[in-house]
């Protein structure tokens, strides 16, 4: 007689190295939709800042629409879009272009308040020195800005680094959706689940962590 | 480009009371996960503040945790989790147990941030009227507190009806869940999901404006 089959096998090493792919996934998608988002949302932050009524109407109003509906529905609805207009487009590329456009939307908030940080007088200052436009900019209001809205921008971009879990909604896998799959495999959900935490967790605490350094050495 | 796609609104619009009474679920779950987030995000904050030394790590770990993982990392937690101690939860409490984690460790960093800007001076001088330590919590301190982190918690109550669409993950029928049952029943994916957006944006655009309403009437002073 044989071994009946089994559909369940343990918690191998194999698996452990299938997560740390799956983390370099999530790495991955989170650094091109963070990179890209944050281009995207500092320049729509810099039109919301300068076209004050025009921009809070058209652009302002899209992007908080992007900010109000949840990221899932996003990334359901974006990518039947995409099938619907026949462009095929892989999961992967799905949702980071989607996370991509909800990085700027949130960014642009950021960036904007930022720039109203600075002020109209420092930047008056800036211009009758005799600098132009760009160059206020360049030296006086980015410098400035920065240091006023990085804490922010760290929240953002480590709230897309989680958010970029839902991307296994589009069936790519990524750390989550390998660890689901995994747990349904290995019949262990606590170890399997604990060693994906854990993935999050060193990729997500150190940025915080060294964040808040930052912010403390540039307060003093 | 090939586009022979037809639209078809209106399957999704007689399901619309079904989709709406959903949203009502989204709105309930929200809210409740809220009040007892509030109630143990402001324990948590507390806890970690000055705690006894195992019950501020047990704290600590919480509100790390809830903050540097994702929501749905810890709804897994909650269903598969929780299933490997034999414990099976309906999809709903897995859905509420993992929005409150989520919110009161949000919170608690947020009450701490409170706490910490309410003058030392505050407490000494209730304590100094003859207040107990209770009340010069109740009356003194967590009013100021309130009203400081009023704005990120309107803020938060807002991601919490967001990160309740995740529910559908789960498979629990609130607004999100709902929606993806009967868009995979009747393959009209675009169009569910789109109406679907619309109700997440007029109940987010809701909430604001009654916050900033109640706002209005208890911040006047």
């Amino acid at each position: 007689m044989n071994e009946p089959i089994s559909f369940f096998s343990g918690f191998g090493p194999k698996d452990l190295w299938f997560l740390a792919q799956a983390a370099w996934q999530t790495l991955l998608i989170s650094a091109l939709s963070i990179s890209t988002g944050t281009l995207l949302g500092v320049f729509f932050g810099w039109i919301l800042s300068e076209s004050k009524i025009v921009g809070a109407i058209t652009l302002g109003l899209i992007l908080d629409a992007f900010r109000s509906i949840p990221l899932i529905i996003q990334l359901v609805l974006f990518y039947n879009l995409f099938n619907v207009l026949g462009l095929a487009i892989s999961p992967f590329w799905a949702g980071v272009v989607i996370l991509a456009v909800y990085t700027s939307a949130l960014v642009a908030n950021v960036a904007r308040g930022g720039i109203e940080a600075v002020g109209a007088p420092m930047r008056r200052a800036g211009r009758s020195l005799g600098l132009s436009y760009v160059q206020t900019m360049q030296h006086v209001v980015w410098p400035i800005g920065l240091r006023a809205v990085f804490p922010s921008w760290v929240g953002v971009a480590l709230g897309v680094l989680k958010d970029s879990a839902l991307v296994s909604v589009l069936g790519h896998p990524e750390l989550l959706k390998v660890a689901r799959d995994l747990i349904t495999r290995t019949q262990q959900p606590l170890l399997v689940l604990a060693v994906a935490g854990a993935f999050y967790f060193a990729l997500s605490y150190p940025i915080s962590r060294y964040a808040a350094h930052l912010e403390r050495k540039w307060q003093s | 480009m090939n586009f022979e796609y037809t639209f078809h609104w209106r399957p999704v619009m007689r399901k619309l009371p079904d989709l709406l009474e959903a949203s009502l679920v989204t709105l309930q779950i929200s809210v409740l996960s809220m009040i007892i987030g509030i109630t143990l995000g402001m324990v948590l904050a507390l806890l970690r503040m000055n705690g006894p030394k195992p019950l501020a790590w047990i704290a600590s770990v919480w509100v790390e945790t809830a903050r540097n993982t994702p929501a749905l990392f810890q709804l897994f937690f909650f269903s598969f989790g929780l299933g490997a101690f034999g414990m099976h939860l309906t999809p709903y409490l897995i859905v509420l147990f993992g929005l409150t984690f989520n919110n009161a460790g949000y919170l608690a960093e947020n009450f701490r941030g409170g706490f910490q800007a309410v003058p030392d001076t505050q407490l000494r001088a209730a304590r100094s009227l003859g207040m107990s330590a209770w009340q010069s919590y109740t009356r003194i301190i967590i009013p100021q507190v309130f009203r400081i982190v009023y704005h990120p918690m309107t803020n938060q109550l807002v991601w919490a009806v967001l990160m309740s669409s995740l529910a559908m993950i789960v498979g629990f029928r609130e607004l999100a869940g709902e929606t993806q049952a009967l868009a995979f029943k009747t393959f009209r994916i675009f169009e569910y999901f789109a109406v679907a957006a619309l109700i997440y944006y007029a109940m987010v655009k809701f909430i604001l404006g009654i916050s900033r309403l109640i706002a209005w009437r208890m911040f006047r002073y």
